[in-house]
């Protein structure tokens, strides 16, 4: 074959147009691939809102419920316990809760819409284990109330804000939720609006 | 007859050339020791995983429903199931000991370097799928092990800026390890990363006959040839080193046999108590510990006190292998004739290697955390300062041909 006569610019350009239309196509194929990775409509209908009724919750007590698949905590924390708030304040990575890890309606010392009660998700922020509950200092090396992680060592306070200096980066999450009542609570949906997506 | 079937063969096919190439004329140094079994032995391992595993997919479900029940089907019910599965998960283990007994037999002797930097990246790139697909394997069974082994690294993902959150979400294909990710993760392991590893493993020997064997004493039996034009010092793969990989074979098949037959869990170390009862969201096991291959690299992530930093440096310490053959600067190749800077580093690399290993099988406490710490930085700097020592090594002369 002789390339004598050929214009070379415009078999170049042909050939340059061609490689980018087909790159563009390629991308468009491989979409559905990828995107079918997301959770599926099933999954996420799966992931609507969880009620919680408090009324029988003692003080000092801890519920665990199941929203997402993730395990909830709800806890009505004793006097003694709110005290310790405080005097951990020091110890901690973020006492005052900035990394965006809770509703912006829970950005307070105790990390909640109401006191006493707090409703976390209880996964440790390191590598996702779930923390045990340590309601009474003596059970553990810190000498107040909190959360450990069995995992790898990290420590948590009783609002689940993460002791400086351990493996964990973040104080635990705290979910959207809203109370429907003095003792109903729905996890997974904002106060006013509902929805709940957007939050933590 | 024969002959002429062949040549009808050989007019449509390259049967003959091909069998030449990598086994008949393919001519190895005369001097391979006992260094140079695993590379075959690696090649019996996967053979082994790709059959058992066929055999397996054959019994088990992939749901999360059903996945640890089939499990336990294959053990009691399946004709022979026990057998089948034990292979596999014992095959699992032995493959990772002969890969890290190939990998270090390279660092011996300095296989790695020139010509056979692409044939070493090929190793490194069949290192890294076959983590992969270990981790995917072990996800498999839907133990308490498994589903939370699974949630600890698929959070490592949630490291990257920004879109971690969304990136592991879509690895998991849920809001939680569930159904979705096992149901993946068996597609991955059974389909994808086969081929994957099949594949790389051809690169790796194509790459491998292409340059030529390496030996003990690092040197080029090509550059001396003899008047048939093969090396003076290379002998015919077939049969020489056929029958003595086949002795090596008989070796490993009694220890293979020996595991899968009386300790097949290896006292947890092939497969972990937490594991024998089912994936549970809500009971983390008191201690979580991946499977034993990979406690090195665990014990790294679990030294750093940032999540970030743990991942980064985990994730080094495996692709910083890929630049070895350009951090090594040595006149010589092989270990017998480099001084002794190279030995102690090499010694101390190797005690380091080992220690993270044992350490990320222990429960985390300050003193291991300080001890991993020191090893992962010995690690490291085995690497990092290797172009500054290998340089300053003093070197013996190399002799022309190769020793006994």
């Amino acid at each position: 074959m002789s390339n004598e006569g050929v214009d070379v610019r415009k078999r170049r350009f042909l050939t340059g147009a061609t490689a980018a239309v087909g790159g563009v196509g390629a991308a468009f194929v491989a979409t559905p691939f990828i995107k079918s990775w997301l959770p599926s409509a099933r999954a996420r209908a799966a992931g609507a809102p969880v009620e919680v009724n408090i009324a029988a919750l003692d003080e000092g007590a801890l519920v665990s419920v199941t929203w997402r698949g993730k395990p909830v905590w709800v806890v009505r924390r004793t006097q003694e316990m709110l005290d310790s708030l405080d005097s951990v304040a020091p110890k901690l990575a973020d006492p005052d809760s900035s990394a965006p890890q809770q509703p912006e309606y829970c950005q307070n010392k105790y990390r909640a819409i109401k006191d006493p009660i707090l409703v976390m998700v209880g996964i440790c922020t390191h590598l996702g284990c779930s923390p045990s509950f340590r309601p009474d200092a003596s059970e553990w090396s810190m000498d107040v109330p909190g959360f450990f992680c069995p995992c790898h060592g990290s420590h948590y306070d009783i609002s689940g804000r993460v002791y400086a200096g351990q493996p964990a980066p973040l104080n635990m999450q705290v979910p959207p939720y809203r109370y429907s009542s003095d003792d109903l609570i729905v996890v997974g949906e904002d106060p006013a609006t509902g929805g709940g997506e957007e939050a933590a | 007859m024969a002959s002429k079937f062949m040549n009808w063969v050989d007019a449509r096919f390259p049967a003959t050339q091909l069998w030449n190439d990598h086994v008949g004329q393919y001519y190895a140094p005369k001097n391979f020791n006992f260094w140079y079994y695993f590379g075959s032995l690696a090649m019996l391992v996967l053979v082994n995983q790709l059959l058992t595993g066929i055999w397996l997919a054959m019994f088990y479900k992939p749901s999360a429903a059903e996945a640890f029940g089939s499990v336990a089907y294959i053990m009691r019910e399946v004709e022979w199931g026990w057998l089948i599965r034990y292979m596999h998960s014992t095959g699992a283990s032995f493959f990772f000991i002969v890969v890290y007994l190939h990998m270090f037999r390279a660092l011996l002797y300095g296989s790695y370097r020139k010509p056979r930097e692409l044939l070493w990246i090929f190793g490194c790139l069949i290192f890294l799928a076959l983590m992969a697909e270990a981790f995917m394997g072990y996800v498999l069974p839907w133990g308490n092990m498994s589903y939370w082994g699974a949630q600890v690294i698929i959070s490592l993902f949630s490291a990257v800026p920004v879109v971690g959150e969304q990136l592991t979400t879509w690895i998991r294909g849920d809001f939680v390890v569930g159904d979705a990710t096992l149901n993946r993760f068996f597609a991955l392991h059974v389909v994808a990363l086969p081929f994957v590893l099949v594949g790389l493993v051809i690169a790796h020997i194509m790459a491998l006959h292409h340059v030529g064997s390496n030996n003990p004493d690092g040197i080029e039996i090509k550059a001396n040839k003899g008047a048939d034009g093969h090396p003076v010092d290379g002998i015919r793969f077939h049969p020489y080193y056929t029958v003595k990989d086949l002795f090596g074979v008989g070796v490993f098949l009694i220890l293979f046999a020996g595991v899968i037959f009386f300790a097949p869990t290896f006292g947890g170390l092939f497969l972990e108590v937490d594991n024998f009862s089912p994936a549970d969201p809500s009971v983390t096991p008191e201690h979580i510990k991946p499977s034993w291959y990979f406690t090195p690299f665990y014990a790294m992530l679990r030294a750093v006190p940032s999540k970030g930093g743990g991942v980064i440096v985990m994730f080094s310490a495996v692709f910083i292998l890929f630049f070895l053959p350009w951090l090594d600067r040595s006149r010589v190749k092989s270990i017998r004739y480099k001084g002794i800077i190279f030995k102690v580093a090499l010694t101390l690399f190797a005690v380091s290697f080992l220690s993270l290993a044992y350490l990320g099988l222990q429960a985390p406490s300050d003193g291991v955390k300080l001890s991993a710490r020191i090893a992962t930085v010995i690690y490291f700097l085995f690497f990092l300062l290797m172009p500054i020592y290998s340089k300053l090594d003093r070197t013996k002369p190399v002799p022309e041909r190769v020793t006994g």
